[in-house]
């Protein structure tokens, strides 16, 4: 278990708080299955942007002033009078943005690949656990340059819990600090968004720990059966972190430098004012889809809970899908249910976006107020697509897991990499091959 | 599967996303605005300085009657083209009210370079007074928000270009209310405010004749200018970041290469 260590400094610390075999232990010897994807590159990348938001959003609170009177303005002196203050910004900002893809990403992955099955059950849920924190927190940001979307959509969402029966106004009252969205708000908002990336920290390490309980799933979605199978985390991974780390740089700085406002809202350029709504209230791109979600549904009540049960419905998949198989590589149906999934949520992203009456026409490209042309409903096509998203998890997920057949399972994960292509003919005479349950 | 071919499936996933966020994020606008085009745009854009200097001489004669540009200091001048002498006179040229002195009194005097542009009106209120009930909206941002929203949107510039050049003649058939004026640039077409603009309304140094096209041109790139004034700096700072992190990522990519050829 300990590590030579050659530092003999290293080594005295190392004797009393072994933690340097602790790290050499996790990031470095961790075994890793030596067949993962660029798709295994999202979580490092989830990591890095939570330590860039944790490191701009900290300067940024060194300037900025939680007072609804000061604090469109002191944004404002941030992007033009501080020193650098536009390149923080801008890099919170869209970070916000940059980290939502990169979880997305992250989850999809999980979901193609089963990485949510035993015995990664509790992994899966501890990162829904991470989602939800990061959405109160990007939501409670948002409202913080106090400008015209802050405020209302702060207004809109805190009042979506006055629908909840008997105890939704108290909620509501204890939300705002008041009667209103105003000061006490503004003052609660920050606090909490400065508290909760800490306690996201937190569960991010007990997200790493129920990782590195069994390690990582990987595309072939099997157990690794020795040490042939995986390859040490350093440098392998390391390395290939660095690599895809650098890519999702270049784009995270392209939206930084050339289109730093383009993702967010021209009306957050206004002060808030409580007198004059903004035409079409929308959140960021990253919560359409649950707006989507919570507008299909007629009655404000339901809506909300169809809203928190789009996220919630995550905590039990494992027990939806009972397939024992991982890979959605082996599963010739569930590939397109999953892809129609993805595509699913692509549309429920437009519908988040545009006004529910509007008329979307697929075959000219265009959304807007009905003008007569033939389309379809927002609203409409609202409805079907949160259906498919409940109907995915709810119905399709475990009808596949008794109905569909599965291809043959890879024997052990060296055998298909190191074969390069005989693997694939020695690898297909088995029948499909139930998941080890352990 | 190579390396090579998962990298392309990355990258076709992430232009994938990109295209879902493109259609989501470009909405239907309430006017039609022209898109021009502005020596600000591209990856190498830059303020055509002479232009800036008659954008201000335009908002000081004529938008600065009712409009306030209460985010911007004179001293930021000094950053498009004014000198040290010339920004020092032009912040002369105005009173501020300063104070209390000693003796508790406030007093007036010059403005200095570190001082806001001075508004028109003292409140809301008065401005509101003076103008037909309508309020004129501080300038600041309006470049920023009033720019088109999405991919591919319009500049905030275009916006103002469109509003200012968009007086004509109302339709005989547009019922226009009581002291709003005809703009095609302006959702509702109808604006309180009458139009800004007439031809040689100012009297430009440079000698360039004064059309309210070129008017209003010079005056939204000056809105431009002072709604992002690190608009240039985050130009030039994206270039070396991303000239950086290009030459970080092949070098990235050639020790992955290099490592993992260890076990290929």
């Amino acid at each position: 278990m300990s590590a030579n260590f050659k530092n003999p400094v290293v080594r005295w610390i190392d004797h009393r708080l072994p933690i340097f075999t602790f790290m050499h232990h996790e990031a470095n010897e961790y075994p890793t299955p030596k067949n993962l994807s660029y798709w295994w590159n999202f979580g490092s990348l989830a990591g890095f942007m939570l330590v860039v938001m944790m490191a701009s959003g900290i300067f940024l609170a060194m300037q900025y002033t939680p007072h609804v009177d000061y604090a469109f303005d002191s944004v404002e002196r941030i992007m033009r009078d501080v020193n650098y203050g536009w390149l923080l910004r801008y890099i919170h900002m869209n970070g916000a943005s940059m980290f939502f893809i990169v979880v997305y990403i992250h989850m999809f992955r999980g979901l193609y690949f089963g990485s949510y099955k035993a015995p990664r059950e509790l992994l899966w849920q501890i990162g829904v656990v991470i989602l939800l924190l990061m959405m109160a927190t990007a939501f409670m940001g948002y409202v913080l340059p106090w400008g015209q979307m802050s405020f209302w959509g702060a207004t809109v969402i805190t009042n979506l819990f006055s629908a909840l029966p008997v105890v939704g106004e108290s909620i509501v009252t204890l939300l705002w600090g008041g009667f209103s969205v105003d000061n006490p708000t503004l003052n609660r908002f920050f606090s909490l968004h400065y508290l909760l990336p800490f306690v996201l920290l937190g569960v991010v390490v007990l997200h790493v720990v129920a990782l590195h309980r069994f390690g990582s799933n990987n595309p072939i979605g099997i157990d690794t059966k020795g040490p042939q199978d995986s390859i040490p985390f350093h440098p392998y991974y390391t390395v290939k972190d660095l690599f895809g780390l650098g890519v999702f740089m270049i784009l995270f700085a392209y939206w930084v430098f050339y289109a730093p406002v383009t993702l967010g809202d021209p009306d957050n350029f206004i002060p808030a004012n409580p007198l004059s709504t903004p035409q079409h209230i929308v959140p960021e791109w990253y919560f359409l889809p649950y707006y989507a979600i919570l507008r299909s549904i007629p009655d404000k009540l339901m809506g909300v809970i169809a809203m928190f049960a789009s996220i919630l419905v995550l905590f039990v998949l494992p027990w939806l899908d009972r397939s024992p198989v991982r890979s959605g590589r082996y599963r010739p149906a569930f590939k397109w249910f999953f892809w129609m999934l993805v595509f699913d949520c692509a549309i429920l992203t437009i519908c988040g976006k545009n006004a529910p009456d509007w008329i979307w026409s697929p075959l000219s490209f265009s959304i807007g107020p009905d003008v007569g042309q033939a389309g379809v409903s927002i609203i409409t096509m609202g409805q079907l697509a949160t259906t498919y998203y409940f109907g995915y998890f709810l119905v399709i997920l475990p009808l596949l897991s008794i109905f569909e057949r599965a291809l043959p399972v890879p024997l052990s994960i060296s055998r298909p990499v190191l074969g390069a292509g005989g693997a694939h003919a020695a690898i297909a005479q088995r029948s499909p091959k139930p998941m080890e349950k352990l | 599967m190579s390396a090579k071919s998962l990298l392309l499936k990355g990258i076709t996933a992430l232009v994938g996303v990109t295209a879902v966020l493109f259609v989501a994020a470009t909405p239907f606008h309430e006017v039609h605005v022209e898109k021009e085009s502005w020596s600000f745009q591209g990856f190498f854009g830059k303020f055509d300085r002479p232009q800036i200097k008659r954008g201000f001489k335009v908002y000081k004669e004529v938008c600065s009657a009712c409009h306030s540009l209460n985010l911007v200091s004179y001293r930021s001048l000094q950053d498009v083209g004014f000198s040290e002498a010339e920004v020092k006179e032009i912040a002369a040229s105005v009173t501020v009210m300063d104070g209390p002195n000693d003796d508790g009194e406030m007093f007036e005097r010059p403005g200095k370079p570190s001082d806001a542009f001075k508004a028109p009106f003292a409140n809301e209120q008065a401005a509101r007074a003076s103008n037909n009930g309508a309020l004129p909206p501080d300038l600041s941002l309006i470049s920023r928000s009033r720019g088109g929203k999405g991919f591919g949107a319009y500049e905030g510039a275009d916006y103002i270009h469109g509003v200012l050049v968009g007086y004509k003649e109302p339709p005989a058939d547009f019922k226009l209310n009581d002291g709003m004026n005809y703009n095609i640039g302006f959702a509702g077409h109808q604006i309180a405010m009458p139009a800004p603009l007439a031809e040689d309304g100012v009297t430009y140094e440079d000698g360039t004749k004064a059309t309210i096209e070129q008017m209003s041109r010079d005056v939204s790139v000056f809105l431009t200018w002072a709604g992002e004034p690190n608009y240039e700096n985050r130009l030039h700072t994206g270039l070396k970041a991303m000239l950086f992190l290009i030459v970080f990522t092949l070098i990235a990519y050639a020790a992955k290469r290099k490592i993992w050829a260890r076990i290929h």
